[in-house]
């Protein structure tokens, strides 16, 4: 398959390996900021052919795994409403709320359908005007251009029964957090390869020289991840400390300016509280007080929500880096992904989810 | 094409009365009659002959009902008369019961019983003994089927999944989840085409085709839902013994792989209804792979991996970078990434 087989080839990957085994002298900590290349980490085995000084931590970029509980129970309470047909990617159908996640709510008769991207939620209010059609618009920057798009779409054609209920995160805020924390042991990081594909990766060069970490962004194929790296590796032994681009068949320095557009006519930068980690400062997206009618939260009065989490779950922890899923000591046991008591497990892309599947053994 | 007095099922076309004698009359026994449902009793009497009986049910209630390389129709066939040949029993007697909701089209029913009369004649089995309901609009999704089959197994064959071996090879029959995403690429909604055929198809003459070379094949399976990694794991579990797979060994189609790649499933956990998973002795691998290769529905099968005494219960899978991590038994529903 052109544009992927060549990413995967295992020669390739040998030499790659040995010459990071060649560069690495010391420990280094290297985060992966996004879910996908955690899974593409963990599922590749990537992380049993690296030298035993480099250790691999997991980010927040699940955007399963940091949507707060509260909006999943808002997602619950508005898709149960009379008159709704409430309109979500797969992923977030499992994902558990205080009580209950969206698969039994739909077994419990809210009309929940799964859709493969937000226009066809803009499709079915346009099919069902009777109805109040919500879209749980989730993700980082990745998919907030998307996201907007609807809301622009909507806009044009006088949908009034359409809204979206919108969990963004931004990335760059977060790995602000993680470096400015005390515990801090992220030494140098891969960039999500998607949302610098987005957002370019200007915004990265600051905290980059701030924090004296290099930063790469990186694709999600096996040797994607293996050069990035090497890179990370090589800049950390030399001492220096700028942004280099893996990715360069997808990701420029600008990113995709109309994609940013879409993006910022619909959605303003607010502060957001991230599951398992708490408030992060201009950290999140919510819709722009011209676009209200759009906006689920403001169109449907949620009360009355009591989140509880697990107090056994590590997931926060997890999602800085702090620790692995195998040193949680509910990992396997108390939390499965048949009884998760978090979203890392439950999240297609969650770091527990991914040691789960694919190395609980080990 | 007036096949039939009504452009659409109604509801007393379930009622036992004149309208259900019509479409017995003028859909069902012109498709599938045959001496024994012929008769028309409440039951088929049947002469089945000496040996073991193989029995199995299952119900078909696949969206859409019309996919690219198949129907509703020749799934109900072609899935209950494989998992009658995984057995190793020749199939020989299917029942098929109709759940049909009023209005839908009758052409579209008709459509459904040439696809299975055809699926039928392809695999050699005979349809004995049906039965057809109508219910209000809204209480089923156009068409439900249900078929029973009965096969005869003969004497000497023992195919069971607690009868693997260390050191048996892991065959598949050809390329993987060519069915699963020829229906989830059809589905309404999904943005891409693909040109991803259903790979429905029936494996008993294939299975006759491998019993031929050696009666000593130790486990078979169709890898319907939950695809090859669901068996592989059962396998495992019931024969308490490992299995590792090759992941550059795994044949899957280019346009299967692509469909793949962009909703973040895995091949491996996706639904087949034409090909086959064996496990089979060292010794007779080569043997049975060439002859699978000779016939249409084998000639993809590849060997992909082995039975180990190491982990047991569990199955590992070795990774282009060659190291090993596990392949799960899948949870639920396969569900599209968000990015």
């Amino acid at each position: 398959m052109k544009f992927i087989d060549e990413y995967r080839d295992p020669e390739v990957a040998a030499t790659i390996i040995a010459e990071i085994h060649k560069t690495v002298t010391r420990p280094w900590v290297i985060m992966e900021i996004c879910g996908g290349q955690t899974h593409a980490i963990v599922r590749n085995g990537i992380d049993q052919v690296l030298p035993k000084e480099i250790e691999l931590v997991h980010g927040p970029g699940c955007p399963v795994c940091v949507t707060p509980l509260e909006l999943i129970d808002k997602a619950i309470a508005i898709a149960r409403m009379p008159d709704i047909i409430f309109t979500s990617f797969g992923d977030m159908l499992r994902v558990p709320g205080s009580e209950k996640d969206l698969f039994i709510a739909k077994s419990e008769g809210a009309d929940v359908r799964i859709v493969y991207s937000p226009l066809e939620a803009v499709k079915i209010a346009r099919e069902n005007p009777e109805k109040q059609v919500v879209f749980f618009a989730v993700g980082f920057e990745t998919t907030a251009p998307g996201n907007a798009m609807a809301v622009l779409q909507a806009d044009r054609e006088h949908l009034d029964n359409f809204s979206i209920l919108a969990s963004h995160v931004l990335v760059p805020p977060a790995i602000n957090a993680i470096l400015s924390s005390p515990e801090n042991r992220v030494q140098g990081f891969l960039a999500a390869g998607h949302v610098c594909a987005v957002m370019g990766w200007e915004e990265y060069e600051p905290l980059a020289q701030k924090y004296k970490v290099p930063m790469v962004p990186t694709g999600f194929e096996p040797i994607d991840i293996l050069e990035g790296i090497l890179m990370v590796t090589k800049m950390l032994e030399a001492g220096t400390y700028e942004v280099q681009n893996q990715y360069k068949r997808i990701v420029h320095r600008q990113g995709n300016p109309a994609a940013q557009k879409a993006m910022f006519t619909v959605f303003e930068i607010i502060d957001r509280t991230w599951r398992g980690i708490g408030e992060i400062p201009a950290s999140g997206l919510q819709v722009k007080d011209n676009f209200a009618t759009f906006d689920a939260e403001k169109k449907f009065e949620v009360s009355g929500i009591n989140t509880k989490e697990s107090e056994k779950c590590l997931s926060g922890r997890i999602l800085q880096g702090l620790i692995k899923p195998g040193q949680c000591p509910v990992f396997g046991n108390d939390c499965t992904p048949e009884h998760p008591l978090g979203a890392t497990m439950v999240s297609s892309e969650g770091a527990c989810a991914a040691y789960y599947s694919y190395q609980r053994t080990r | 094409m007036p096949i039939i007095n009504h452009q659409r099922v109604q509801l007393s076309h379930g009622s036992g009365g004149r309208m259900s004698a019509e479409l017995i009359d003028k859909l069902f026994l012109p498709r599938f009659g045959n001496p024994i449902l012929n008769r028309l009793e409440d039951q088929a009497t049947l002469d089945i002959g000496p040996g073991r009986l193989a029995f199995t049910t299952d119900s078909f209630v696949v969206d859409p009902i019309f996919f690219p390389g198949g129907d509703i129709g020749d799934l109900a066939i072609n899935g209950t008369v494989n998992d009658i040949a995984v057995s190793g029993a020749k199939p020989l007697f299917l029942s098929a019961a109709f759940i049909l909701e009023e209005g839908l089209p009758m052409l579209d029913l008709h459509r459904i019983l040439v696809s299975m009369e055809i699926a039928a004649k392809n695999a050699g089995v005979v349809i004995v003994t049906g039965d057809t309901k109508v219910v209000n609009i809204g209480s089923c999704d156009k068409i439900f089927i249900n078929t029973t089959g009965i096969g005869m197994i003969p004497e000497g064959t023992m195919i069971s999944a607690a009868s693997l071996k260390p050191g048996d090879a892991i065959i598949v029959s050809g390329t993987l989840g060519d069915h699963g995403m020829a229906i989830m690429t059809s589905r309404k909604g999904l943005s891409f085409q693909s040109r991803i055929l259903s790979d429905t198809a029936p494996l008993n003459h294939l299975v006759d085709a491998m019993l031929a070379v050696s009666k000593n094949i130790h486990a078979l399976r169709d890898p319907t839902r939950g695809g090859v990694a669901a068996t592989l794991n059962e396998w495992a579990k019931a024969s308490n013994l490992g299995i590792v797979i090759d992941e550059e060994k795994i044949p899957v189609r280019e346009e299967v792989r692509a469909a793949c790649e962009i909703l973040g499933i895995d091949p491996l956990y996706v639904a087949n209804e034409g090909k086959l998973v064996a496990a089979v002795p060292e010794e007779w691998a080569e043997r049975i792979i060439s002859s699978m290769k000779s016939h249409p529905q084998g000639k993809n099968s590849a060997i992909i991996g082995r039975v180990v005494e190491d982990h047991r219960g569990m199955v590992t899978i070795r990774t282009a970078l060659r190291v090993e991590r596990i392949v799960d038994m899948p949870l639920g529903e396969q569900l599209p990434r968000i990015c």
